[in-house]
């Protein structure tokens, strides 16, 4: 294995601007790490001809002094984001021959920046679900192994989880990901890795194919918070095609990384220490907490009191926009198509064959929320609590600057490990969803090893666009930690 | 004296309310800059968001909010500074999103009011309930091939206004003078264009029928009236299609029924049983629309003179009856038309002129106000000749069918044809003697009694003149010469 996919983005930026070695080189050594690692079916569609091209390209900007600020670094694409002239998919077989004549906002500005990207990654299907098992394409291998069954083969979490276990897995140096309840947090903690789910606004939308449209919101998935910050400068900023993008500036996300912690006040929540949280999720917390108040920070009991209405509120408001969403897949214009004697029955030989039995159940509970009569009971309840859970970190942050919390009640489990009871999977989620009903920033970093040798993630949590003391804290507690630990896959 | 049909259990009073969608003027629709073009190709004006393409995003054209303010004021409705909104969910071959986006709750116009102008020149008001902005949906082509139906979605995605009226009319002529006079302000406002041959305002009735002093019987929804005669007709068979339901003693069902222009009858569409659940929810892809008040106030500085306006300073200024304002300022260029003819003239003579031959000759010829038969200036150059005695008005009309075909102005045909009034005393006094001369029989008649004769000794003066005799000096020295 080449030493250049061990390299973190701020390191290779070096490595080129020093000519040490070339963009193609670069990206030449993550594709032979990619085809290497390819039984992990973390991309869905390659495009390592391409890549190469573009590698060639940033080699002459380079070359020329006219770097972006990613120029030529190898990442990976979520498969959720439009890419003109490359298939795109959402990991479903009603858009398996979708080929967008567009591209993302955020998409475009990673090429602006000069990345180069390596593929379209792998994510449950339409970015439903917390395991990647879900989508239409083949459920995606975590690079990580149980030490004590290493022959098991464990999920990478999701929806991002061709972006985690790419990134994990040292095929890109970075991924966009996309998050609408935990979808990059999630996967990061399952994967040994850092992503942070900005503020609600910050990433425009336009040309990421909708979940959820209220909480959906990209961002960048890497190995440190530093190459988050790098590639969340890149991926960040008010778009004029996506109304709910914020206007207000891009910060310097790196410059916010002083190292510097002292004086903050991090909230502990402890609505987050339910009954049966496992004791090495609480050590790992525990830690965390001693972490940071060893350098300097002064954690904060605070409480988030609606939190445990925070899974039932996500998953009525979610469903319900995703029925919304999802009703243009209808194979009339675009996408697969099953012909019937009627409008009526195409529409439902279309979607039938077209949706996965997880997007088919969320349209389902989506439709019924929505339902005359059900409304006021469900969705405009739902939108009444998610207001409280906004007003719990509002007041929260009154007092505090930061939050700290588990990213997830697990480690990685195996594939087909889980019950068929749904909500099993939901639960997943339950420490990442009221960030996401909040539209607040979340960062998940790895704060560790499980006895059984797999990662686990912490969350940071920060008020509304300050993604600079979230990134901030992060990067302290990334060094404070030594997480230095690789998957078997990259060993061996 | 208000309207009822006679049915065998009596009279029944009507009640109706209507929801009229009218297409707001603007060059790119509601959420996309395609443009809205009537008549295009098919699908030669549709954008990535109006088909519905993943991942794209509508933005709110401010144009269309603006031209929706501006009709709200029109209205004198309540303007919202805050409105939402949101998806009306169903799936349709020409509703790509399998939304229409559109206001629910919170429309960005509320309460105002509409004043008809009635035929015998009465007038009425009828509440607005409110003014909700929305998406059109494309067009389903259906003749087009034998099996198959095609999709034009040019139309998709163009901003419609829905104007929903309190069921404050009673009649069909009160709602055909409520889509007239609805039609007339927004045509003055310049926010739609009111044509509803291009479908660009489209008209649904709700219609129920009552006995006097009950409270509202169930409704039952016209949809597809296209013409302000067809509404009348949908809203007067509907009517007795109720009645005959109640009398032969059964129950009107709420439902949507389909006007038929053909067959001239309305039909069942879909019971509400069967009606859509539209899940109603607010469109997380757009913020509330919040508008300042200071936005508003400079929108309403610059509306035009509204037609109630505007017929008001017509009967105070020019002292014209209300029907004849009325009829003047139901389009704004004949209003314009009248006021360049009658400025600094007769305001009445003008009147007449303009709502009489003139009128009658753009009809005749089908001709529109922007391309009229003769030019304000040449109407108001008749109207002087004639207020300066120089020609008397039986002359004029001569002139105003000569000024029609040749396109000459008055004067030079008053010229040229040797029309002018004669006033020269001695030439009438001539004329006059000539008359009484050849009529001494009737002339002993006239003294003898039979007043009647004055008018015959006058039209054979006038008739020996060529009619270009003034006639008041011709009653004048005819009543002194039998005296």
């Amino acid at each position: 294995m080449s030493k250049l996919v061990s390299l973190t983005m701020a390191e290779a930026r070096k490595g080129l601007a020093a000519k040490d070695f070339t963009a193609v080189e670069l990206v030449d050594a993550h594709i032979r790490q990619a085809e290497a690692a390819r039984p992990l079916n973390a991309f869905v569609t390659e495009t390592f001809e391409a890549a190469r091209a573009q590698a060639a390209a940033s080699d002459q900007r380079l070359a020329k002094g006219q770097a972006g600020a990613m120029e030529g670094l190898p990442i990976g694409m979520k498969d959720l984001f439009c890419t003109e002239g490359v298939r795109t998919t959402a990991c479903s077989k009603i858009l398996d021959n979708f080929v967008p004549p567009y591209e993302s906002t955020v998409s475009a500005n990673l090429k602006k920046a000069g990345a180069v990207v390596l593929g379209k990654t792998a994510l449950d299907e339409f970015a439903m679900g917390s395991s990647n098992m879900t989508s239409a394409f083949g459920v995606v291998e975590n690079p990580w192994k149980r030490a004590s069954d290493p022959a098991a083969r464990l999920v990478p979490g999701g929806s991002s989880g061709g972006s985690a276990a790419a990134v994990a897995a040292r095929m890109v140096m970075g991924a966009t990901g996309t998050d609408t309840g935990g979808s990059i947090r999630q996967p990061a903690a399952f994967c040994g890795i850092t992503g942070i789910k900005p503020t609600y606004g910050r990433c425009s939308r336009w040309g990421v194919i909708a979940f959820a449209s209220s909480l959906d919101q990209a961002g960048p998935m890497a190995r440190t918070a530093r190459d988050c910050a790098i590639m969340l400068g890149a991926m960040a900023g008010f778009d004029p095609k996506d109304s709910t993008s914020a206007p207000v500036p891009v910060p310097n996300f790196e410059a916010a990384l002083t190292g510097d912690v002292r004086g903050l006040k991090v909230g502990i929540p402890r609505e987050y220490r339910p009954e049966g949280l496992s004791a090495e999720i609480q050590a790992l917390w525990d830690k965390g907490i001693a972490l940071l108040q060893a350098a300097g920070a002064t954690p904060v009991e605070i409480s988030l009191p609606h939190t445990k209405y925070a899974l039932p509120t996500y998953y009525i408001v979610a469903p319900a926009e995703c029925s919304s969403n999802l009703a243009r897949y209808d194979g009339l214009r675009y996408g697969r198509r099953v012909e019937g004697k009627s409008l009526d029955e195409m529409y439902a030989k279309s979607r039938a064959a077209g949706f996965g039995a997880e997007v088919r159940r969320r349209i389902l509970i989506g439709t019924y929320v929505l339902s005359a009569g059900y409304y006021d009971a469900y969705y405009a309840k739902a939108q009444k609590v998610r207001r409280l859970i906004a007003e719990d970190f509002t007041k929260a942050f009154q007092t505090v600057d930061v939050i700290l919390t588990p990213t997830a009640p697990s480690a990685a489990f195996g594939i087909g490990e889980t019950d068929d009871n749904p909500v099993t999977m939901w639960l997943n989620d339950v420490f990442t969803i009221p960030t996401s009903l909040a539209g607040l920033p979340g960062l998940s970093l790895p704060g560790g090893l499980s006895a059984d040798g797999l990662p686990l993630g912490l969350q940071l949590i920060g008020r509304p666009f300050d993604e600079e003391t979230v990134l901030r804290v992060a990067d302290v507690m990334e060094k404070a930690v030594g997480f230095d630990a690789v998957p078997a896959l990259v060993e061996g | 004296m208000a309207y009822v049909i006679e049915g065998e259990t009596g009279d029944w009073e009507l009640v109706i309310g209507l929801e009229v969608h009218a297409q707001v003027t603007s060059k790119s629709k509601l959420f996309s800059g395609a443009a809205t073009d009537f008549g295009a190709e098919p699908n030669t004006q549709v954008s990535l968001v109006d088909a519905a393409m993943p991942g794209m995003l509508p933005v709110i054209n401010e144009k269309c909010v603006e031209q929706a303010v501006r009709t709200g004021l029109g209205l004198k409705a309540k303007i919202n500074l805050t409105s939402v909104f949101a998806r009306k969910n169903y799936f349709y071959a020409d509703l790509p999103q399998g939304y229409q986006i559109s206001q629910f709750e919170f429309p960005i116009v509320g309460e105002g009011e509409v004043i008809l102008d009635m035929p015998d020149g009465s007038t009425r008001t009828v509440g607005i309930e409110r003014l909700h902005l929305e998406q059109d949906a494309g067009k389903s082509l259906h003749d087009q091939h034998p099996s198959k139906s095609f999709i034009d979605l040019n139309r998709a995605g163009v901003s419609l206004m829905e104007i929903v009226s309190k069921p404050d009319m009673r009649s069909p002529e009160e709602a055909a003078a409520y889509v007239t006079k609805l039609r007339s302000i927004l045509r003055y406002l310049g926010t739609c264009d009111g044509n509803m041959a291009e479908g660009s305002m489209r008209c649904d009735a709700n219609v129920s029928v009552r006995k006097a002093g009950e409270p509202y019987r169930t409704r039952a929804e016209i949809k597809n009236v296209n013409s302000i005669r067809f509404l009348q007709q949908a809203i007067e068979y509907e009517a007795r299609r109720q009645i005959d339901v109640y009398e032969d003693g059964g129950q009107v069902v709420q439902e949507t029924r389909l006007w038929d222009s053909t067959k001239g009858e309305t039909r069942s569409m879909r019971s509400k049983e069967q009606a859509h659940d539209y899940r109603y929810f607010p469109d997380p892809d757009l913020l509330p629309l919040v508008l300042e008040q200071a936005y508003v106030d400079e929108i309403k500085a610059g509306l035009p003179e509204l037609p109630d306006e505007k017929k008001d300073r017509f009967i105070k200024d020019y002292g014209l009856s209300t029907y004849d304002a009325g009829v003047l300022v139901a389009e704004q260029a004949n209003a314009d038309f009248f006021e360049a003819v009658a400025r600094g003239r007769d305001p009445k003579l003008a009147c007449n002129w303009v709502m009489g031959d003139f009128a009658a000759a753009q009809n005749r010829l089908g001709r529109t106000i922007d391309d009229p038969v003769v030019s304000a200036a040449d109407l108001g150059g008749l109207v002087d000749l004639i207020a300066d005695n120089t020609i008397s008005g039986r002359i004029a009309k001569e002139v105003f069918e000569l000024m029609v075909d040749s396109g000459k102005a008055p004067a030079v045909i008053v010229e040229e044809k040797g029309l002018k009034q004669v006033t020269d005393t001695g030439a009438i006094e001539a004329a006059i003697d000539a008359v009484l001369a050849a009529n001494p029989d009737k002339v002993a008649d006239y003294k003898g009694g039979k007043d009647k004769l004055f008018g015959f000794f006058v039209g054979q003066v006038m008739k020996s003149t060529g009619g270009k005799a003034n006639p008041a000096l011709v009653n004048d020295i005819l009543k002194a010469k039998l005296a």
